[in-house]
């Protein structure tokens, strides 16, 4: 226990985008509602990540959203699509959205299922 | 087990209008809460490198989820509806199905500016009263006319306390994304 470690530990008096070395952009393009889900490779590596990286990949065992990592580990939503988008890279985690193109809006056949869904609740 | 194909469906409206109430009645987790950092440069200065020129603004914004089935998983995230967040409301609307804009009859005006952004990006979106007290004070088409909204744009009243009512706002709204794609 050091002086400076409850600095370090309390989230938000970090400056934000000090785990990502100042980046404030992904490497790939991540809409927020994305699924996250680590992968083999990443389950095997996750002992040898910094500490950031390590609990996204712990975390995403369940497959769950980027807003979701970001909530749970406290981080801003940007920080953690960039902390996310290098796991995508280096393929420790894997991601999922409803469309190829994340700008579209949900097709007509998506649309009847979540529609579905929803009447069956 | 695959994983769920996300959707996105976004909740607008004024300050206390009911929005976190609204995700936590049909949320399967409590909701949660993220916030999303920008850094504005100062209007005027195009001068990137100074540090002083930008300010930061923070905006938390609560979500939950709604398992569909074991393929579908629904977010709902609640946004503040001032204008100093529509940085936040371009993600968020993009690839959304749609927004629910809640309104409460007596501060009606406060939802002007989501009203008036998902118009605009041409969002799919129902304006949804939220009759919290179990007292209508206005009738939906006098909203609409106050609110000057098309005809095609459902006006629905809902409780945002009860998962009936809010599941079925959310049905309202689906079936109304669905007559825009049809349209298109």
């Amino acid at each position: 226990m050091t002086d400076s470690e409850p600095d370090v530990l309390s989230g938000l008096r970090v400056r934000p985008y000090m785990v990502t070395g100042g980046r404030t952009r992904s490497v790939v393009e991540l809409p927020l509602e994305t699924i996250v889900r680590v992968t083999p490779e990443g389950q095997k590596a996750a002992g040898t990540l910094n500490l950031e990286p390590r609990q996204i990949v712990e975390l995403c065992h369940q497959p769950m959203s980027i807003a979701e990592v970001s909530a749970h580990l406290r981080l801003h939503l940007q920080v953690a699509k960039v902390l996310v988008g290098d796991l995508v890279h280096s393929g420790h985690v894997a991601t999922h959205s409803a469309t190829a193109d994340a700008t579209d809006r949900p097709d007509l056949q998506l649309l009847e299922r979540v529609l579905d869904g929803l009447q069956s609740l | 087990m695959n994983n769920p194909i996300p959707v996105k469906i976004v909740v607008a409206g004024g300050f206390a209008v009911g929005k976190t109430t609204f995700v936590s009645a049909i949320s399967d987790i409590e909701p949660l809460t993220t916030e999303a950092a920008m850094t504005k440069v100062s209007e005027g200065i195009d001068d990137f490198g100074d540090a002083k020129t930008k300010k930061s603004t923070t905006v938390a914004m609560d979500f939950g989820r709604v398992g569909l089935s074991d393929e579908l998983v629904l977010y709902l995230f609640g946004t503040p509806g001032q204008d100093r967040f529509h940085f936040m409301w371009d993600e968020l609307v993009r690839g959304a199905i749609g927004a629910c804009v809640l309104i409460d009859t007596g501060r009606i005006d406060q939802c002007f500016p989501a009203i008036d952004y998902m118009e605009n990006a041409g969002v799919p979106f129902i304006v949804a009263i939220n009759a919290f007290d179990g007292m209508l004070r206005h009738h939906p088409e006098d909203v609409r006319e106050a609110l000057d909204l098309p005809r095609h744009i459902p006006v629905v009243v809902t409780d945002a306390r009860h998962r009936a009512a809010v599941r079925d706002t959310l049905v309202a709204l689906v079936r109304h994304a669905m007559t825009m794609a049809h349209a298109t």
